[in-house]
């Protein structure tokens, strides 16, 4: 079914999307001539916890990097808190991969967090003692408060995972747009992440992250959006997250092992 | 003479153009680190290769004028814009062809260059080419310098830090996660472009000091110099500076001393200088830190090693080991151990077979990974933990606690 983004009755009243703190519509984005998002609609409600989920190379990080600017779409619109992306970038925190950056970076932990703060300093302002206090803090949300002065280069999977999240906190946003946080990391990590994650859905904020562990979406989602190019199914986990969208997200690539575990969870 | 040179007295004009260097030479590390931070240190040698043609291109033009073709401001406008055309070249292979960038910076080095050769040729059969001095370009040099030369070289090195000190936390935010710094609203094409900006400002003021094929290195050995003594990228940054000026400094100075020997590759043997010190003595990433680190690992094997020998009563007849443990006053020079000896080796024997324990109960697993024959095991297990093995054991026989 080819999915128009001028379809009526599929997309939300116009009011629901206005209140969205992130709206797109119609969003196609190519890498060459291959779309990896094709003609794709979402609308993200206020205080949610929404998981993008989808089989690899189904456009899932593509789509939080066309939301953020980071790859320009060949089509669609982009509405952040009702405005335009640019008038609201300041509300907007994001966790890129892991592995997107290189380690040896010579830097610490708490420059990492610091750099969360360099919008609010501006080009000619000072660090000052406050913003380290706050880096600090935000960092002990995540605890790590102990290694702030560690080199990057020192530290575990999961614990430079917490310091990107760290840095994504001392922005102090209201929409956060995580991809794939708990990608190779300990036990241990996910569950202080999710606490975080929760802790800032409990303050207001709305929480969009990719998510591969389909095991786990029940427990720390309250809302899906389904993706393979196209958009499959949005809405809340009850709705949404049904055997019958996760096999068409998914077709023939979810393992018979996969499926297993699903239809427990989906029990 | 060389005291003379270093101290600055060998008059007004040397003392300007020491000056003039130490400034292009702090330009010059500082940039260079940002561009080695973003992984692109080679791309300023396509940048400054890119100038050759412009200067020749700006003399032709200005004797076609009726003016002096070596008029200095002249010369560098028409470098800054073949470096400019250099720099479009490069970025369109990189965007628009499958040519990787070593490969387009490799191409664009090697056309433009050898352009630029070619026009120096044919002004050198122009009947006011043969008096120009542009090869002096290649390799740079401050004889003959004017005042004004000196004094441009200056103001475009403290511009230059100016303009780095303005745009210092987005090209570290874009050197180190570029995607997190354009989500943020950062133009990362344009801050990539300022950094290259820079380089070709460097390169331009540097012209005539350094010349254009060195410097590459006074842009590059800081840096690299600078990463021997720090983790931070801030500090990278100042070292570099420091370095850099340091180079620059030197360089002229020994050069005023010295009016034969091109500038640019006296400047360059002196940051060289410093980065083989940096290489042998920097702590922590130094030749000599690591050597003296792995000789310490060797002594605490070796110590280790004959300590247990001691204690099961074994010969030792590893000389090195036999002379660590009598230095320590653990053994006599026959091999026999002291009293202190037999304490340490029963100690040893003891924490070995506490490890031992460690290591094949699986509710130690976590600890047991840090087990390398040589860490002493109340410094990884809490007093109880070591207790409840020492149960397992039985009694430790004879050994002071």
């Amino acid at each position: 079914m080819l999915e128009l983004a001028t379809a009526d009755g599929r997309v939300p009243a116009d009011d629901a999307r206005k209140d969205s703190p992130l709206a797109v519509r119609g969003l196609t984005v190519s890498y060459g001539e291959k779309p990896a998002v094709f003609s794709v609609d979402m609308t993200v409600p206020k205080g949610s916890m929404t998981a993008i989920i989808g089989p690899n190379g189904a456009g899932k990080s593509t789509m939080l990097k066309a939301v953020l600017g980071i790859v320009k779409p060949l089509s669609g619109q982009v509405e952040v808190f009702g405005c335009p992306l640019a008038d609201q970038r300041a509300r907007i925190a994001y966790v890129p991969q892991r592995a997107s950056v290189d380690w040896d970076f010579p830097t610490r932990v708490i420059d990492v967090v610091l750099m969360g703060l360099y919008r609010e300093v501006g080009l000619l302002g000072r660090l000052r003692g406050a913003h380290v206090d706050r880096a600090r803090s935000c960092l002990d949300r995540v605890g790590m408060a102990a290694f702030a002065d560690r080199q990057i280069g020192q530290l575990s999977g999961g614990q430079q995972q917490r310091v990107f999240l760290a840095r994504a906190l001392a922005q102090d946003a209201d929409l956060y747009l995580l991809d794939e946080p708990f990608a190779g990391v300990d036990a241990a990590t996910e569950k202080a992440i999710i606490a975080v994650l929760k802790s800032l859905k409990s303050e207001g904020k709305t929480v969009v992250a990719v998510h591969h562990d389909l095991a786990t979406v029940r427990d720390y989602f309250d809302h899906v959006f389904l993706i393979n190019v196209r958009r499959i199914a949005e809405g809340p986990v009850d709705e949404a997250f049904t055997a019958e969208t996760l096999q068409e997200a998914y077709g023939g690539r979810l393992a018979s092992t996969q499926v297993d575990q699903l239809s427990a969870v989906l029990a | 003479m060389l005291a003379d040179a270093l101290l600055l007295q060998l008059g007004y004009n040397a003392t300007l153009v020491a000056i003039g260097a130490t400034l292009l030479g702090v330009a010059a590390g500082m940039t260079g680190a940002f561009l080695y931070l973003r992984k692109r240190a080679l791309v300023s040698d396509a940048i400054s290769h890119s100038t050759l043609p412009g200067v020749g291109l700006a003399f032709i033009v200005m004797v076609a004028l009726g003016g002096d073709g070596r008029a200095l401001p002249g010369l560098l406008l028409g470098s800054a814009l073949s470096a400019w055309a250099g720099l479009l070249c490069l970025g369109w292979l990189v965007r628009r062809t499958r040519l990787a960038e070593d490969a387009a910076i490799g191409a664009v080095l090697s056309v433009f260059f050898g352009v630029g050769i070619v026009l120096l040729t044919v002004i050198q059969t122009m009947s006011a080419g043969k008096q120009a001095g542009l090869e002096n370009f290649l390799l740079g040099s401050t004889a003959g310098m004017l005042r004004t030369d000196a004094i441009v070289i200056a103001v475009g090195g403290l511009a230059i830090l100016a303009a780095i000190f303005v745009l210092r936390r987005p090209m570290l935010e874009v050197a180190f996660d570029p995607e997190y710094a354009a989500a943020r609203g950062v133009n990362v094409d344009r801050v990539d472009l300022a950094m290259m900006g820079l380089v070709m400002a460097v390169t331009v003021v540097g012209l005539k000091v350094v010349g254009l094929i060195l410097i590459v290195a006074l842009l590059i050995i800081p840096s690299v110099t600078a990463r021997f003594w720090t983790e931070r990228a801030d500090r990278v940054i100042l070292i570099g500076g420091l370095v850099g000026g340091l180079a620059g400094y030197a360089g002229a100075a020994l050069s005023a001393a010295e009016p034969k020997v091109p500038t640019g590759p006296i400047i360059v043997l002196m940051a060289f200088v410093l980065f083989l010190l940096s290489l042998m003595l920097a702590p922590g990433r130094g030749v000599l830190a690591a050597l003296i680190r792995h000789l310490r690992f060797q002594q605490r094997v070796h110590l280790r090693q004959g300590l247990l020998a001691l204690a099961q009563a074994q010969p030792i007849y590893e000389v090195r080991t036999r002379r660590l443990l009598r230095r320590a006053g653990l053994a006599r020079a026959d091999g026999v151990a002291t009293e202190a000896g037999r304490a340490r080796a029963a100690r040893a024997l003891r924490d070995e077979k506490r490890w031992e324990i460690v290591r094949t109960d699986p509710a130690h697993e976590a600890a047991a990974e840090f087990y390398d024959g040589l860490t002493d095991i109340d410094t990884v297990l809490t007093s109880d933990q070591i207790a409840e093995i020492d149960a397992r054991i039985g009694a430790p026989k004879g050994v002071p606690a």
